[in-house]
């Protein structure tokens, strides 16, 4: 079991789990309502966190293919 | 014929002299075609898969949403992201088993992985009644486009018929491997339109983005959060969750997956995707921009043409009625083609094993133009916006993602019973309620709300899971018995 692999679990827990808290218009953030801020933010962090996991990845190593 | 329509139908001419240009001197097999060889590389995937999410649903259907329902509309950014994130464990052990087993198509994954030829069938049937909406959709986008484009002048019945034959002679015309060229420049197109719309559309009537959700604040200060009723949070969260494991199961897209060259591909993906999504926020602000400057309009889904015509010189409109025009004619080729030669390579070759290669193909074109036809009288008759389509498509399909997911495991606990009785039930479900016009609060007006809320499709999901589980259980017992 690779434990970073968990990671990706993060989105899942801040969007669904997320949005009965952020549905909200205030405070905006550069302009943009919270609630949705919030899902931008993720989609971002996503992102971020995919690329993590793929580099700690070792099927994603140079010349390896499955 | 105003200037604005004259360019759309300029476009209509190029994409199908590109198709004929295309189809000469190229006599692949469709399985040829379909997967490439599996030869594609990363970036070719990201770009296949990347503008297989951009239909002309991302730019009506979306900014309709948003116009009318306001922050709802927020569900597609949000599942898009979260379906990326399972395409990294989904897609590459579905890549090699179908590498492994020279698989081209999605119900014969399914048939292969299961060991059953009428759990394929079934699953390509599943496949065309999930893309009956879809392609649904793609017809009344075209009415809308011609209808709204021609100032009124063409009325939308006939616009959904010329959009039908305009679609029909496209399919025909290019057949399955369409023209590269068309797809590249609606991918290209339609970046930029929606780019430019949503940074110049608030810019201009509002200033700034900021500008734009104070104007809509006040005008609906509701709009930019999700209701207590209705569209609620439990509506919302059911939405996504659904959605985003349906992402990757629709049948014209398994072609795509099936073509690359390697599994990282699909990894990498994952990485992208979700960044790239961020596209669809543009289309919101034009939605939202809508809200603010066309109080009086009665139908969302013309929120971005009505606003367009009102700020544009007439030939950037048919510029953009181009983009959608182009954003029809690819995805609605690739899913009239795939459904048509799911039914004939899936369904009756099975039933009728000694099919000549010729009436093979008539059988496809065939299927085209029924589906065609049954798709533009449904596309007329409905009084649906887009999105409730959309939403429709995406319940039927997502019936399919827990066989699926779970015939990915080692060992398999699910029979093939247990997976066929499981989408049957399941899909059953979806189309009674989608005929009937059932709500999760007609059915149990003693729940609270909260419950009411719930997408339709997980009540047909959770009722697909437990069938599924149940049923494997005991065929399972009766195959060791015996």
């Amino acid at each position: 079991m690779k434990y970073y692999y968990l990671l990706a679990v993060l989105p899942f827990i801040a969007i669904l789990g997320g949005v009965a808290f952020v549905n909200k218009v205030e405070p905006y953030v550069l302009g943009i309502p919270f609630f949705l801020f919030w899902i931008i933010l993720w989609s971002v962090l996503c992102s971020i966190i995919m690329l993590i996991i793929y580099r700690l990845d070792p099927l994603n190593r140079e010349g390896e293919e499955e | 014929m105003n200037i604005a329509l004259a360019i759309i139908t300029l476009f209509l001419i190029i994409s199908i002299v590109l198709g004929l240009l295309a189809k000469r001197g190229k006599d692949m097999s469709m399985e040829q075609w379909a997967i490439g060889g599996r030869g594609f590389g990363g970036l070719f995937v990201f770009i296949l898969l990347a503008g297989e999410t951009y239909s002309v649903f991302t730019l009506l259907g979306t900014s309709g949403l948003a116009f009318n329902n306001g922050a709802a509309a927020f569900y597609i950014l949000a599942f898009t992201v979260l379906g990326t994130i399972t395409s990294y464990w989904i897609l590459p052990p579905i890549w090699k088993y179908a590498k492994e087993n020279n698989i081209v198509s999605q119900s014969q994954f399914f048939s292969t992985k299961y060991k059953s030829k009428g759990l394929g069938i079934f699953v390509a049937i599943v496949g065309v009644l999930a893309l009956i909406p879809y392609i649904t959709i793609l017809f009344k986008s075209m009415g809308i486009l011609v209808a709204a484009t021609s100032y009124g002048a063409i009325s939308s019945t006939v616009a959904i018929w010329v959009g039908m034959i305009a679609l029909l002679v496209y399919v025909m015309v290019s057949g399955i491997h369409g023209s590269a060229w068309t797809s590249t420049v609606k991918d290209v197109l339609i970046f930029f339109v929606i780019i430019f719309l949503g940074v110049y559309l608030p810019i201009h009537y509002h200033g700034s983005i900021g500008g734009l959700f104070q104007a809509v604040n006040e005008i609906k200060p509701h709009a930019l959060t999700l209701p207590e009723k209705g569209l609620s949070v439990p509506w919302f969260v059911s939405t996504v969750a659904i959605s985003s494991f349906a992402y990757f199961m629709w049948p014209h897209v398994a072609p795509t997956v099936f073509a690359s060259k390697n599994a990282k591909a699909f990894r990498f993906n994952a990485v992208i995707l979700p960044v790239y999504a961020l596209m669809v926020l543009f289309v919101y602000l034009v939605g939202f921009t809508a809200v603010v400057e066309l109080p009086g309009l009665k139908n969302g889904d013309f929120a971005l043409l009505e606003l367009s015509m009102k700020t544009f010189d007439p030939w950037f409109v048919g510029i953009i009625g181009a983009t959608g025009l182009l954003a029809t004619l690819v995805p609605g080729s690739m899913m009239l083609m795939s459904a048509a030669t799911m039914i004939t390579t899936n369904v009756i070759e099975p039933l009728k094993p000694n099919l000549s290669e010729k009436n093979k193909a008539i059988s496809a074109k065939g299927f085209v133009v029924l589906l065609s036809i049954a798709c533009a009288f449904f596309s007329m008759s409905g009084s649906d916006t887009l999105a409730t389509l959309y939403l429709t498509s995406f319940s039927l399909i997502t019936q399919m993602a827990p066989s699926l997911y779970l015939s990915l495991r080692k060992n398999n606990g699910i029979t093939k019973y247990g997976a066929g009785f499981g989408m049957f039930v399941g899909v059953a479900i979806v189309i009674y309620v989608t005929f009937t016009k059932t709500t999760m609060a007609s059915l149990f007006p003693s729940l609270p709300s909260a419950i009411q809320d719930l997408n339709i499709g997980v009540i047909a999901l959770f009722t697909n899971i437990i069938v599924m589980f149940i049923v494997s259980f005991f065929t399972k017992k009766s195959n060791s018995v015996a």
